[in-house]
């Protein structure tokens, strides 16, 4: 039993290693074909508002690479749709503004945080629903099994199921 | 056995029914917010005559389709027959967008070309296509930065417009046009619109 849960133990720890590697190896490769894009995105002058524009960039969704955001992805539209968020926010737009501007074109999938709406309420509240449901369903289970009664052995059968046990025992160390 | 334990079965069922429902959509289809709203307004030079500069109000009072191309792009080559049957057969007008005719082709370093060139390459390309896959389009404009089509809403190449004679648009197609996407989505759409006009 114990050496069993060793085993288990070293082969998380191999998962997590593993794991490890692969994510390095993933950002490492992501790193370096973002610095070979570089000159494609144009960041402006001013570093405070290529800062903004980054921060908003990560917020929206890129259309080509559904699961980047348009300051990390490669594809082209992500490009321009980030010399766009650069651009309006130069102009004097406001971070709503241009969120506004995209979802204008796009709609909420652009937006890793959509708005809450009908539409979107499954998506809002429907985890915490779940999670409520299982825990109200784990306190029945053991509310019910709390109150199960334990069952009593009369003292004849509590000397056979002793006679029972160091029967086993005896075995299990020959 | 007592129906209560069947609940679990029965939840199983429901997720496995979820499921099949969830791998029949396709994630790359995001509905348009544009549906239902006018067309996007742009000032675009001709393909053909680039001096012209015209609009979607140059078609109102009819239907049309709004088809968005590039000669890089390969689905658009797959399409562009079935264009030509729907422009000669059926009566379509079709406006094309040309998409960032060079700065969006891949095989093409376009880092030191200047506006001018841009301009001319795209026109020279776009019109020998035109001239040897035949022109389904009552005409094309050149959109070399691609602004007019994130104003549309496009995120890739070919996509179709069906846009009413008030300018409004009624649905939006992502991907090439072949003959059962015609016949089943496009067609009915198409018909609705002209009947509409009449």
């Amino acid at each position: 039993m114990r050496s069993h849960r060793r085993a288990e133990r070293v082969s998380a720890w191999r998962g997590v290693a593993f794991a490890a590697m692969i994510f390095l190896l993933a950002g490492g490769g992501g790193f370096v074909r973002a610095a070979e894009d570089a000159p494609k995105a144009q960041p402006v002058g001013d570093p405070a508002l290529e800062a903004r524009a980054l921060k908003l960039g990560h917020e929206l969704r890129c259309l080509v690479c559904q699961n980047q955001s348009i300051a990390e992805s490669n594809a082209e539209l992500a490009h321009d749709l980030m010399n766009q968020v650069r651009e309006q926010l130069a102009a004097g737009k406001s971070e709503e503004e241009v969120r506004a501007y995209l979802v204008a074109r796009y709609g909420d999938f652009v937006l890793y945080q959509p708005p809450l709406k009908a539409s979107t309420v499954a998506l809002w509240v429907g985890p915490f629903v779940l999670a409520f449901t299982g825990v109200f369903a784990l306190w029945r289970a053991l509310r019910r099994r709390a109150r199960e009664e334990v069952p009593t052995l009369s003292a004849e059968e509590a000397a056979r199921a002793e006679a029972l046990l160091r029967d086993t025992d005896e075995r299990g160390q020959s | 056995m007592k129906l209560k334990h069947l609940i679990p079965f029965f939840i199983f069922v429901a997720l496995l029914g979820l499921f099949a429902y969830a791998f029949r959509l396709d994630p790359r289809e995001v509905p348009s917010p544009l549906v239902g709203k006018p067309a996007p307004t742009f000032a675009l030079p001709r393909v053909d005559a680039p001096e012209t500069i015209v609009g979607p109000d140059d078609l109102r009072g009819r239907p049309w389709m709004l088809n968005v191309w590039a000669t890089w792009c390969v689905a658009c080559r797959e399409e562009h027959a079935m264009l030509m049957r729907l422009a000669r057969e059926e009566g379509v007008t079709l406006l094309g967008l040309n998409y960032k005719e060079i700065r969006g082709d891949a095989s093409l370093d376009t880092s030191r070309i200047s506006p001018r060139e841009e301009r001319e390459a795209a026109l020279l390309r776009a019109r020998d296509w035109l001239a040897r896959h035949g022109d389904p389009y009552r005409f094309s404009v050149l959109d070399l930065e691609g602004r007019v089509a994130i104003d549309y809403g496009v995120y890739g190449v070919p996509e179709t417009f069906l846009i009413d004679a008030e300018g409004i648009i009624r649905y939006k197609h992502i991907g090439p046009i072949d003959e059962r996407v015609w016949r089943e989505v496009l067609q009915p759409k198409w018909a609705a619109l002209e009947g509409a006009t009449r």
